[in-house]
């Protein structure tokens, strides 16, 4: 495998595989010296057109820790902002020798069709609305940490369905591991034809909760307030804010999960972002590990296939 | 429906025996020699660890502590390392790597690693290095149950079960049952 | 010169029916039509064996770029495309650089597309750079022999604007001897529309892109249909492509509204899924469709609810389709393939075909006297022909285009058009342009 662009390109065996070698860098990074030389002499470069520290800081640490030599390109510091094609910037970088290419960009598609014109393996960092793997990865491998089995698992996604990456790939990655996934939004946010994504349909959070396994929080961006997808981040949080209330309805042996940054008081009330269920810092902790998992098995894998083995 | 992908290769041939080298008993005599010689080179147990090289040294480095034990009554710690991050050829094998499972300080300690099969010496360097990573040993000595020659670089065991001249197409399983030498065949495509 | 050219061992196909023909001209003026000619000596033969004979296509919708674009697109190589495709007239679309929208821009175009590979015919825009806010100066294009006005491109957004260009194009009938005005109207209500890559359905929820609605299309067709059917100006819906505006236009041609309208071949050859790939290359405006709407749209073709099939041939330079898909310009290439896919993926017989391609596009545009005319003595030498069973692979490369934007690219297709004889001279022989 060249590219990791989605997460149905795995499929289950593949995210097992991924599963199971992060397993080995969470020891890795219990180490008083948490660094490997698996990746010694490989060049990955990041190439961030859409600014997030926390992404590029969990994959670059993820890329220390194997050794590789990492090289930073954003879109601020680049000639993006002069009218240069994809494929140029590509291309130049591309010329200075990497071996793995690690891209965010805000449109989605960005890092398929980068993939296509690219030698080098292309990681997908998230792309527009469309897919964020490494989160969906690092979301499933925290689950799996809980040592509970994901046949069956009822997990529910709350929020701006319509314009989240991390929502489409967990999506894929809870499905594809045989859970039973329901997406909880206002008609405004779930894309059309919501239930394709094979997913179950709900605009209400009170009826779904007393029979979740996982509630995963999406990210409420304040700008659907203004194109009136929503009437107002007060609404949202009473209609779907997880409140000290609601978190009550939920299991007792339920998770909370979060792409991160949390909106208190918008997507999650300020008295419930301490319940022991919440698993944020799990899911930052086992970001650089799984992290390490895909770079070493991506490229680990690519070579493979280029040495014709 | 189309086949899931994998990130790493799937086993391509199946072990096919053509002679036994060591029987069952032969490899308990053995490792009880070795755990004695273990003894008499580290004047006793007071600092001596064992690692075993996955996947093959586990069950020797086991074997060992327990031959140690019943000899001594002293249980030495036993760890176990994957060498999958250290290796020189990265990119043309892709393996699941097992966890490394060393949790007990190494630091002044007499290491014996342990593994089954030394043969071209690649992936006791590569455990050299891992378990460097962990601390600074007083020693590291190297056990194994076969040696079979073909060294490619300056590694030399401190305790060995067997001497095996073999050619390098064949291939030497040590399991429970004694040590086999025999060759791989390719498993024929589904 | 007066060299006598004939076109030997063909099948005629045209509005009289189809027959095995030969067909002579000379000086652009067919001169005989009849099942062997006799070659005078010194004439030219050109072979048509196993070739359909029928009049030269018109594409009512293409943008060649040229003024502004010209490193997309020239009037000369879109001109080559077009006759490369079996096109002896192509109606050029205002939205260059300055916009066609003063009798100047449209003087230039006219010398520009002087001793082209067919004849170019420009529209003009309706609105005065069309902005949608103030009426372009109909009366003295249409003076000049504007026929089409359109903001192409664009839809007219204010409905009250779009009352009044209705009223005033009706007034126009002294300027044009009688010749009616077609005003073509890119359906698309800007605001649905707006944030939309690609058609909203389930392909755009499952690639994270933003939708067009269909309902984008729909609503302009229906306000455009009863501005029309209260001013009974002749409106033309452009690129249609959606099973709701084919059926809308269906029960308004029912009930008699003047009303035309146009599909083009990919709206009818590709659907959303295309854009899976995340190539621009299969973005365009309106968005391929989903296959209940290709479906539509091909039985609004064989019902004669639609009336042409257009290319909407849009160049872009070929970096501008490296950008990602939802920063890259929409449009695709469609000239040179255009007759080889409709006969491929239409089942429709060759004369419907040549009905949609030649002589009901020439109606719209106005060229109906030297366009799409019967193959007879006496009729201008405009001619296509088409060899039903040459095997080739469509490459956007290889075309004429300044641009490589086909979406066909790589495809095998069957059909293509051997000659085209564009006032009697073959601008096409043998599949290779020859001007």
């Amino acid at each position: 495998m060249k590219d990791l662009l989605t997460i149905d390109q795995l499929g289950a065996d593949g995210i097992g595989e991924i599963m199971i070698a992060a397993d080995s860098f969470a020891e890795v990074c219990q180490r008083p010296v948490p660094k490997v030389p698996a990746l010694r002499g490989k060049t990955i470069a990041s190439m961030f057109f859409e600014d997030s520290t926390r992404t590029r800081n969990s994959f670059d640490t993820a890329a220390k820790r194997l050794s590789a030599d990492t090289m930073n390109f954003s879109a601020s510091s680049s000639s993006v902002s002069k009218g240069e094609s994809l494929r140029d910037t590509v291309e130049t970088i591309e010329a200075m020798g990497v071996d793995a290419i690690i891209v965010r960009h805000k449109s989605s598609g960005a890092p398929q069709q980068i993939a296509r014109w690219a030698q080098a393996s292309v990681i997908n960092a998230g792309d527009g609305w469309h897919a964020h793997p490494t989160q969906a990865l690092l979301d499933v491998y925290t689950v799996r940490q809980e040592g509970r089995s994901f046949e069956g698992m009822k997990v529910a996604i709350v929020g701006d369905i319509s314009h989240s990456r991390v929502a489409r790939s967990n999506i894929e990655a809870f499905r594809t591991l045989g859970a039973d996934v329901t997406l909880v939004a206002p008609p405004t946010l779930l894309p059309p034809f919501a239930e394709s994504l094979g997913a179950t349909v709900s605009h209400d959070l009170d009826s779904v909760l007393g029979d979740t396994d996982v509630l995963y929080l999406l990210r409420m961006q304040s700008e659907r307030m203004n194109q009136a997808l929503v009437p107002s981040l007060g609404e949202y949080h009473r209609t779907f804010g997880l409140t000290r209330d609601r978190a009550r309805q939920l299991p007792a042996n339920s998770l909370i999960m979060h792409p991160g940054p949390m909106n208190r008081g918008i997507e999650i009330s300020p008295e419930v972002v301490d319940d022991p269920r919440v698993r944020v810092l799990n899911q930052v902790t086992n970001g650089v590990v799984v992290r390490m998992a895909v770079l070493y098995l991506v490229l680990s894998s690519a070579a493979a296939e280029r040495s014709g083995e | 429906m189309i086949a899931e992908p994998r990130l790493t290769r799937a086993s391509t041939g199946r072990f096919e025996a053509r002679t036994q080298v060591l029987t069952s008993d032969d490899v308990a005599r053995a490792t009880r020699r070795m755990a004695h010689e273990i003894l008499e080179r580290n004047h006793g147990l007071t600092d001596v660890v064992l690692i075993g090289l996955e996947r093959g040294g586990v069950p020797i480095a086991q074997a060992l502590a327990e031959a140690l034990q019943s000899i001594e009554d002293v249980e030495v710690p036993v760890g176990s390392v994957d060498v999958s991050f250290y290796r020189d050829d990265i990119g043309s094998v892709a393996l699941l790597p097992e966890v490394t499972k060393i949790d007990f300080p190494v630091d002044n300690r007499d290491v014996i690693l342990c593994d089954d099969v030394l043969y071209t010496g690649r992936t006791v360097r590569a455990a050299l290095d891992a378990v460097t990573d962990f601390g600074r040993p007083s020693s590291i000595q190297l056990a194994v149950m076969v040696d079979r020659g073909h060294r490619e670089l300056p590694i030399r065991p401190d305790y060995i079960g067997k001497n095996l001249p073999t050619s390098r197409g064949e291939m030497v399983r040590v399991s429970p049952d004694g040590v086999d030498l025999g060759v791989v065949v390719p498993e024929e495509a589904e | 010169m007066s060299t006598t050219q004939i076109l030997r061992g063909g099948t005629v196909t045209d509005q009289r029916g189809t027959r095995r023909a030969d067909v002579a001209w000379v000086d652009g003026v067919i001169t005989d039509v009849a099942d062997s000619i006799d070659p005078p000596v010194g004439s030219e033969i050109l072979d048509a064996s196993d070739a359909i004979v029928m009049p030269g296509l018109v594409d009512l919708h293409a943008h060649l770029r040229e003024p502004g674009q010209e490193e997309a697109e020239t009037i000369e190589t879109g001109a080559r495309g077009a006759a490369l495709g079996g096109f002896t007239a192509v109606v050029a679309m205002p939205n260059t650089t300055p916009t066609m929208d003063h009798p100047s821009v449209v003087r230039d175009v006219l010398a520009i597309a002087e001793g082209a590979s067919c004849e170019v015919v420009p529209s003009a825009a309706m609105t005065v750079g069309r902005e949608g806010k103030l009426l372009s100066p109909m009366g003295e294009l249409a003076s000049m022999g504007v026929r089409i006005f359109t903001d192409d491109g664009d839809g007219v957004q204010d409905a009250a604007l779009m009352l009044r260009i209705m009223e005033y194009a009706s007034g126009l009938a002294a300027v044009t001897g009688g010749q009616p005005i077609v005003l073509a109207q890119h359906c698309e209500v800007a605001s649905l529309s707006a944030g939309g890559h690609m058609h909203e359905g389930e392909w755009s929820g499952r690639l994270g892109m933003g939708g067009q609605p269909s309902e984008a299309e729909t609503l302009m067709i229906v306000r455009d249909i009863m501005l029309s059917r209260r001013t009974g100006a002749h409106i033309h819906m452009q690129h249609v492509s959606t099973a709701e505006g084919v059926e809308l236009i269906r029960h308004a041609k029912a009930d008699g509204v003047r009303i035309t309208s146009e599909a083009t071949t990919h709206h009818f050859t590709l659907t959303d899924e295309n854009c899976a790939t995340y190539d621009p290359v299969f973005k365009v405006h309106p968005p391929l469709r989903t296959a209940a709407d290709v479906a539509a749209i091909k039985a609004g073709l064989a019902d004669g609810t639609i009336d042409a099939i257009a290319t909407d041939h849009a160049p872009h330079e070929p970096h501008t389709k490296e950008f990602p898909f939802d920063q890259a310009p929409p449009g695709m290439l469609g000239l040179e393939t255009a007759l080889s896919l409709a006969t491929a993926e239409l089942e429709l017989d060759m004369a419907t075909i040549a009905a949609l391609m030649s002589w009901k596009p020439a109606a719209i545009a106005g060229i109906g006297d030297r366009h799409g005319r019967p193959i007879e003595p006496g009729e201008p030498a405009n001619l296509c022909v088409f060899d039903p069973s040459e095997r080739w692979t469509i490459s956007g490369t290889e075309m004429a285009s300044r641009s490589q934007n086909s979406p066909y690219t790589g495809r095998e297709a069957t059909g293509r058009v051997r000659h085209t004889i564009f006032n009697g001279d073959a601008v096409v022989l043998g599949g290779e342009a020859t001007r």
